[in-house]
């Protein structure tokens, strides 16, 4: 357990942020004795995992493109290959912001931003809270670490399905404690239709999200190493300043790669709006990727509904590559 | 449950600072730790006591403190839906989804890890970034190819508990590699070159060393591939039947045109949410620990 982590304003003696995974692959390569014969040995060991990437993402993948010049109806389900091509056909129309069709994707293309953005903003701050707050020992920690995991380990049903329940506008608690206990409410609102389904939506989200992020993040401090708090404490710093000084510039490399990896998750989600509202959401929560289910499986129009999947991906990976860009290149003058 | 401190060393196990944390630090942090373990409870609160109502008390005014307490819906889901078969069927896949996948994971990791050789940059890479498909995408197509594969060779995925149980593991595989390569990267090579002196071929150096040193690791990644499988939506609302249906889909039985049966809802997810959540907090420190030397280094 090689604590790697660096730390760009107090520990520059580390192998320095950028260089980490690659750099320590290659130095330890020629380690490896001339005698163990490698031959095609790696290959063989890597075979079942690319077989089944490539049957179950690759090429899916592919065809999805492929999909999405054609004109696929469910006449052609069984025979796929026999739609006609259409050329950018499927594509004019998913982006023909004036048609009803391009209209409603940028509206839920909208939607999943600020879902996204909300959602993705409150899991890390509570994660980053809580994980900072049980970094020390106190009695009840381990109590505390275990409760905030459950909303990670409880499967995504189950959970959604209970705050379902909770947002029931007659029989549930939301309205029982707004309305009837606290009278903030004239009328007991409608929580999973209509415009105040986003905030459900938000709610739910963070709170299955943020333990994962809880995780990831106690994790990381576990890699600081404690000398740093010794020395600043000597130095007279206190607490909250140990906390911005030393704890979170430490985990600047976790975050790097938890807010990306929550984006993702995030912006793709399909569970939570699914058990939620069931398959035809509210238009103030019409996640993209309920919004295309919908387009491919209930209107039964696959090749428009794949053209706006490739959209999403192109979208996904230009955000992914910028975010890296950036977020490297920061690193990177923090650490000079 | 001071269990992270045993499996990570005694380094961070004591007060950091030796310095007592200021009343404003202490304040700050009961208020923050009570509010979110509120916010975390409540809906288990919620499911815990509304499966011990009778139905007509679920559907009228939402009660704090149950009126009347029954264990009948307990009773009742097996009957409503066939909750058992889904209950067998999620097991199944989920179990099998599970060891097929650290299996695959382990043997590949142990490769990138161990083996320099071409194209590993490309792997890793693209192993990786099928994390960012969006599910959708991949889904349509999957459908078609399982429906042809049957339509072509006989072998019957879509529909089947194997079609399920393919796509579930390599949903977790990714993950499940890159936390493996950096678990393997961290225990000493010295260890496996001593067993390949000693005779042992490259797959029992694998084995008798480099997996039994990485417990922790392996565990991790089986409850995040366990976890992965049990809860997911989507794909099991598109390619099961009336015979291989999971729990994540048959839970909406409770649902009917009129009504829904809110206390045997509640009482149904927490059937099916007890084991893995029991099994998840008993592991939990392998996470944590796993995490530590693999993921977040």
């Amino acid at each position: 357990m090689t604590a790697t982590v660096t730390n760009p304003e107090v520990d520059k003696s580390a192998t320095g942020g950028k260089s980490r995974g690659t750099g320590d692959a290659r130095r330890r390569l020629p380690r490896i004795p001339d005698r163990i014969r490698q031959g095609g040995l790696p290959y063989l060991l890597l075979l079942p995992a690319v077989l089944l990437e490539l049957l179950i993402h690759i090429v899916p993948m592919i065809i999805g493109i492929v999909m999405s010049f054609r004109q696929l109806t469910q006449f052609f389900i069984n025979n796929w290959g026999a739609a006609p091509w259409t050329g950018l056909d499927n594509y004019r129309i998913a982006v023909d912001f004036d048609a009803p069709i391009g209209e409603a994707l940028l509206h839920s293309f909208f939607v999943t931003c600020v879902f996204t953005f909300f959602s993705v903003g409150f899991a890390w701050l509570l994660g980053t809270a809580a994980a900072i707050l049980l970094q020390e020992s106190f009695r009840g920690r381990g109590v505390l670490r275990a409760i905030f995991l459950v909303p990670y380990a409880l499967p995504v049903y189950a959970a959604v399905i209970t705050w379902a329940f909770m947002f029931q506008r007659d029989n549930g608690l939301i309205n029982h404690v707004l309305h009837d206990q606290l009278g903030i409410t004239d009328e007991p609102s409608f929580w999973l239709i209509g415009d105040n389904s986003i905030y459900t939506l938000i709610i739910v989200s963070v709170w299955k999200g943020w333990p994962f992020a809880f995780l990831m993040l106690m994790a990381g401090l576990q890699n600081i190493p404690r000398e740093l708090y010794e020395a600043a404490s000597i130095d007279g710093a206190g607490i909250w300043q140990q906390i911005r000084r030393i704890t979170l510039p430490s985990l600047r490399p976790v975050n790097q790669v938890l807010v990306l990896v929550l984006f993702l998750w995030t912006f793709n989600d399909f569970n939570t709006p699914y058990v939620l509202f069931g398959k035809s959401a509210p238009e103030s929560a019409d996640l993209i990727s309920i919004h295309i289910y919908q387009s491919s499986f209930v209107t039964w129009n696959f090749g428009t509904g794949s053209a706006m999947s490739v959209l999403l991906l192109l979208f996904l990976l230009v955000v992914t590559a910028v975010y890296l860009i950036l977020t490297s290149r920061g690193r990177k003058g923090a650490d000079v | 449950m001071s269990s992270l401190t045993r499996t990570s060393g005694p380094r961070r196990s004591r007060t950091r600072s030796p310095m007592a944390a200021p009343q404003s630090f202490l304040w700050t942090r009961r208020i923050v730790l009570t509010l979110l373990a509120g916010f975390v409870l409540l809906p288990v609160y919620v499911m815990v006591s509304s499966s011990l109502k009778p139905l007509q008390d679920v559907s009228g005014k939402f009660q704090w403190i149950p009126s009347t307490l029954t264990i009948q819906p307990y009773f009742d889901i097996w009957e409503t839906v066939p909750l058992a078969r889904y209950f067998v069927n999620s097991l199944i896949v989920a179990l099998s989804a599970t060891v097929l996948s650290v299996t695959i994971a382990v043997f590949a990791a142990y490769a990138v890890s161990r083996y320099s050789f071409r194209g590993k940059r490309v792997f890793t890479v693209t192993v990786l970034s099928t994390q960012m498909f969006p599910g959708i995408l991949f889904l349509l197509p999957l459908f078609l190819i399982f429906v042809n594969i049957g339509s072509s060779t006989g072998v019957a995925l879509y529909g089947s508990r194997g079609g399920l149980i393919l796509t579930y593991l390599t949903f977790s595989l990714p993950f499940s590699i890159w936390m493996l390569i950096g678990y393997f990267d961290s225990i000493p090579k010295d260890l496996d070159e001593a067993a390949l002196v000693d005779g042992c071929g490259p797959v029992g150096a694998l084995f008798r060393v480099v997996v039994p040193a990485a417990v922790p690791g392996i565990v991790a990644v089986s409850v995040y591939s366990f976890m992965t499988a049990w809860g997911e939506v989507l794909f099991a609302s598109v390619m099961t039947n009336d015979a291989t249906r999971t729990l994540s889909v048959g839970l909406q039985g409770y649902a009917t045109q009129n009504d829904v049966y809110w206390n045997q809802v509640m009482a149904a997810s927490l059937v099916v949410s007890v084991p893995i959540v029991a099994g998840f907090l008993l592991l939990q420190r392998y996470l944590v620990a796993g995490l530590t030397a693999g993921a977040v280094k």
